[in-house]
This record gives structure tokens, sequence and C-alpha cells, in this order.
């Protein structure tokens, strides 16, 4: 079990109420934890659509996360 | 080269200026503006929520890219965040090179790119009330505020 901050952005956040949590996990990658969180928030968009950061750096979904480690969950982006 | 998120409003006259290159014989540039409507719904205005940080590295790796790709002479590009209305100027890039071709399609890679990797999000508010994130599921439709 590993204890994680989770940022969400834009939709997330309005889905999820709130831009930040603190989650504790058995998920070993940022796309596990996403599966986890999805669930739990009712978020609908797919992975493939969305992006992920660790640590602020932009990660792929089979990043490992450590303890500690602050992911960002980024919904379907709409620049421009 | 530079890429920025503003939260005023953008100034293509002044945003130009720093693209002068004496070895450049073209220059284009592209506005992105907020208009009033969108998949048939009437917009009245738009809100852009961006992650600064890390929309302004990847926006200078794409300018970077551009620049390479086809030979530049400078590129800039500035996005806004923030409320803005109808006519308001979202997006600007801009790009200088030797010859028209480059140019043209230097302006063209750099708007596909912004648009599909930053971390850029846009809230439509429409006409009847309601609300919505564009491009994404989660949470559609918002009911009016």
């Amino acid at each position: 079990m590993i204890a994680v901050t989770a940022r969400y952005f834009a939709a997330f956040r309005d889905k999820a109420g709130q831009d930040t949590e603190t989650v504790r996990t058995k998920a070993k990658t940022a796309g596990e934890l996403y599966a986890e969180i999805a669930a739990a928030h009712g978020f609908a968009d797919t992975m493939t659509r969305c992006k992920v950061a660790v640590n602020d750096e932009f990660a792929d979904w089979n990043t490992r996360l450590a303890d500690g480690d602050t992911v960002l969950f980024f919904p379907p982006v709409a620049g421009g | 080269m530079s890429f920025r998120i503003s939260t005023h409003a953008l100034d293509p006259g002044r945003l130009k200026d720093q693209l002068s290159a004496d070895a450049a014989g073209a220059c284009a540039c592209f506005e992105g503006w907020v208009r009033n409507h969108n998949d048939s719904k009437s917009v009245r205005a738009l809100e852009y929520e961006a992650h600064e940080g890390l929309a302004v590295k990847e926006g200078e790796k794409i300018l970077a890219e551009a620049i390479e790709k086809f030979d530049l002479h400078a590129a800039a590009a500035e996005h806004r965040a923030g409320t803005l209305e109808i006519g308001d100027c979202a997006v600007w890039v801009g790009v200088s090179s030797s010859h028209r071709d480059a140019a043209f399609s230097a302006c063209r890679y750099i708007i596909d790119e912004l648009k599909s990797r930053l971390p850029i999000w846009k809230k439509e508010y429409y006409a009847d009330g309601h609300s919505g994130w564009i491009n994404c599921v989660t949470g559609q439709p918002t009911a009016p505020e």
C-alpha cells in the first residue's frame, strides 16, 4: 500500500468535487490508479484520450508509482 | 522562440515583433478566435483552464520541433487562460522563414500540435444557461449554475 497525492483538472475536478486528495492504493502504475479513481468518481473518459503527469512531468500510463508521488490527471485536452 | 500562457488579451501586433529576421522573406501568423456557436449550440462565453508549467514546457518543445523541421528563423505562440468573450483571440501562432511554403506549413504544424498536446481545457457557456467541458465525456452535460 502506498499513499499518493492525486490532482484533478477541469472536468475531472468538477466531477470529483475537489482538486486534490490523498489516495491510499495498491495500484502499481498510473494507469491502475486511474482505473480506481475513475470508478470512485465516475470519470467516463478512456485513458487513451486522457493524459497523466507524475511529479510535474508528463508520464505514460505504465509509469510505476512510489509512495509520496503526486499524480496529475488530465481529461481530454481542448486548447486552441 | 517563446511560448506563453496569458491571462490578458493577446496583442498580435506586438507578438509579431519577435519574429523579425533579416534573412526572413515570409511571415505567417494564425489567430484562433472565440466563435458564437459550436455543434449547433449558441455560445456566449468561454473559459480556458491551463496547467501553466507543463503547457509552457510542451509549447516550447513544439516550437523547437517546428524550427528544426521547417528551418524557421523564428517561431512564437501565446494561448489565453481565463474567461473570454465572442471575438476574443484565444491563441496566436507566428513564424518567419526564408520562403512562404515553410511558413504556411510550420504555422499549421504548430497550431495542430498545440491543440492536441497542451494541457489546456475549454469550457463553453451556452445561451441556454448550460455549460460544458469540450471533448470530455466526464460530467456532460452540466446544468445551469
